[in-house]
């Protein structure tokens, strides 16, 4: 890590880490450090929030329908609660919604797309039939079904989503998982009496690093995206503080009509910059991995560790 | 013919899953969904409607696989039930009246978006680096980073409560007959704008990333490079060698992306109280409209089926190498 951020690119006197160029590409990419940036803010915003805003947010402080002014920044909400205290606060559950249906999603994708690659043949077959019945679904109306069906709370949300998002990631996963069965190096692993897990886990699985990665980013935008309109709905768990259930309050409480732009705005703003931010990154992985598409600039002398 | 006929076998299968979900769902739920249930809806119902939700909820005494035939019957022969906050309509009557304005506002911002994202990503990997290359797809992708229902919010605001430029609901002016005339259609494309336009803008960006990528891949190949060597002029490169391979990926997206737009519609329908299938379905949620939920699912999901099933046909009469096989 310290080494990468110096300008000069290391002399390879001493074999370099494999992953080390990959890190070194990351931070040295404008669009990673901006997402990333924006990301720790949140990430800094969601802990800090019962020390910037004691107390419950969504009790009523003041006038309802306030402007913004210096005593709150954002207004208030047509009941009267501080809609900056709400923002901050939500950012505590939609992120942590965001993250666990990013992780869920993105394990069971690599566990389906591992075992589709390694065993092959009729556990392939049924695996794929299953992903791809599901990536076919529309994911709202399900959403929709499934909630309504289920008793309400955050549980119910994250596994609603987890349900939905799960075969995007594992379809990905899956091809690149086999594109890596057929190396020789596993052939070699596979003759040499390996277990099924080992192949699949230290062999395998490391070489799609990059992959993993851009799938868990893309399933933390879609799980934050999706929590937000299941919310928005009024699907989700009302009673909890998060941007989907301060944008459906502001629906419910007309801030449309009434022109208080200021209850409905900060909320959408922060989904969209955390998608934002997250999406920079992932397009960052991309680019630092996939040759192709990187800026043609001044060559520059990157060594590439031979890696296999 | 054999793919096509794989690819069918696979909708189907598909279908008959959705079916199966529709079917276990209610009784399957943890707790005692129904008494919770009428304990929810007490005072709101009619014994008729109680027993409808009964009828749905599957309580009655008869074996499962004998209910389950016997909704796979009713599935089939188009009775999907009685709506509860529409009663005593049947659900098929109140799908059918809203899907017209779903299929319109989606199918219109959908072929929007790809016509121009892919021909935007066209210019993009062609002139790599240049104006449309770099400016447009950070723009892209923040605006593609709001909700759907977000951005049509923010729209309503702007251009209907403060410039009043355009309708703040519903598909027609109140109190106006629907009729082919001119002063309807005009009504109905002036309602429509908006919306349309916030799916647009969300989805345009994927569309033309995707595209870009492919092209760009697509340009290093030796066919292009013969088709320069030969002195073909630009254009036709770019559209009829170039584009045209690197096509096939963006309508396979075309079919996975539809179920996502639905979705984008049906929330932006909400805002705008656009009466399609997505407003009916809030309705439905918040009047406990069980039977209606699930009918709308199951009339969505056989939409996009056979969007999807439209799509591989179209991919075969587009790729030699599907038929080769």
């Amino acid at each position: 890590m310290t080494t990468a951020i110096l300008k000069q690119p290391a002399k390879p006197t001493v074999a370099p880490k494999p992953n080390r160029s990959f890190v070194h590409g990351l931070i040295t990419n404008k669009k990673a450090l901006v997402g990333m940036i924006v990301m720790l803010v949140f990430i800094a915003l969601a802990l800090l929030a019962p020390v910037l805003f004691p107390g419950d947010p969504s009790r009523i402080t003041a006038m309802a329908s306030l402007e913004p002014s210096p005593e709150h920044w954002l207004g208030t909400t047509a009941k009267g609660q501080d809609v900056l205290a709400l923002t901050v606060h939500a950012s505590r559950s939609s992120l942590f919604v965001g993250l666990t249906v990013g992780f869920a999603s993105t394990f069971i994708g690599i566990l389906v797309g591992l075992a589709s690659a390694y065993f092959g043949k009729f556990i392939d077959e049924a695996l794929s039939l299953v992903t791809n019945v599901f990536l076919l679904l529309p994911g709202l109306p399900l959403l929709v079904i499934l909630a309504a069906f289920l008793p309400p709370g955050l549980g119910t949300v994250i596994l609603v989503l987890v349900v939905t998002g799960w075969a995007g990631s594992a379809r990905v996963l899956r091809s690149q998982a086999l594109s890596i069965r057929s190396k020789d190096f596993v052939a070699a692993a596979v003759v040499s009496g390996e277990r099924a897990g080992r192949i699949m886990f230290r062999e395998i699985l490391p070489n799609m690093a990059s992959i993993v990665m851009s799938t868990l980013l893309a399933c933390v935008i879609y799980g934050i995206g999706a929590q937000a309109g299941l919310e928005f709905l009024g699907l989700g768990d009302v009673s909890t503080v998060s941007w989907g259930n301060n944008l459906f309050w502001a629906g419910n409480e007309g801030a449309l009509l009434t022109g208080s732009w200021w209850v409905f705005v900060p909320s959408g703003v922060c989904i969209a910059l955390v998608a934002f931010a997250l999406a920079l990154i992932n397009y960052a992985v991309d680019e630092v991995t996939n040759p192709r598409l990187r800026k043609i600039k001044t060559p520059k002398i990157t060594e590439r560790s031979a890696a296999k | 013919m054999r793919f096509i006929l794989r690819r069918l076998g696979f909708y189907l299968i598909a279908f008959w899953a959705s079916i199966t979900l529709n079917f276990l769902l209610p009784r399957f739920m943890p707790g005692d969904p129904v008494s919770r249930m009428f304990a929810r809806t007490q005072g709101k119902m009619q014994p008729e409607q109680i027993d409808a939700l009964r009828k749905l909820l599957g309580v009655d005494d008869r074996p499962l696989w004998e209910q389950y035939i016997d909704y796979l019957h009713n599935i089939v022969t188009g009775n999907m039930g009685i709506s509860i906050s529409r009663f005593p309509a049947p659900v098929t009557e109140v799908i059918a009246a809203q899907i017209g304005w779903t299929l319109l506002l989606g199918g219109t911002a959908l072929v929007i978006a790809a016509v121009v994202g892919n021909l935007l990503g066209i210019l993009a990997a062609w002139r790599r680096g240049g104006a449309i290359d770099s400016a447009l797809p950070p723009v892209l992708i923040f605006i593609g980073s709001f909700p759907y229902f977000w951005l049509a919010m923010g729209a309503l605001y702007l251009f209907g409560v403060i410039l009043g430029w355009s309708p703040l609901r519903h598909a027609f002016t109140d109190g106006l007959e629907p009729a082919f005339t001119w002063e309807f259609i005009g009504d109905v494309g002036a309602h429509l704008v908006l919306p349309a336009l916030t799916i647009v803008l969300v989805s345009i960006g994927g569309w033309m990333l995707g595209m870009r990528n492919t092209m760009i891949a697509t340009n290093s190949e030796d066919y292009i490079t013969m088709a320069e060597a030969k002195g073909l002029r630009p254009g036709r490169i770019m559209f009829r060698y170039a584009a045209r391979n690197a096509m096939l990926p963006s309508v396979t997206s075309f079919g996975m992306s539809l179920g996502f737009v639905v979705g984008g519609a049906m929330l932006t329908e909400v805002v705008f109280a656009y009466p399609g299938v997505g407003y009916q379905l809030l309705n439905a949620v918040q009047g406990l409209d069980y039977p209606l939920m699930q009918g709308l699912f199951l009339t969505i999901t056989g939409a996009v089926l056979l969007a999807n099933f439209l799509v591989d046909i179209l991919y075969v009469r587009l790729d030699p190498r599907v038929r080769s096989n």
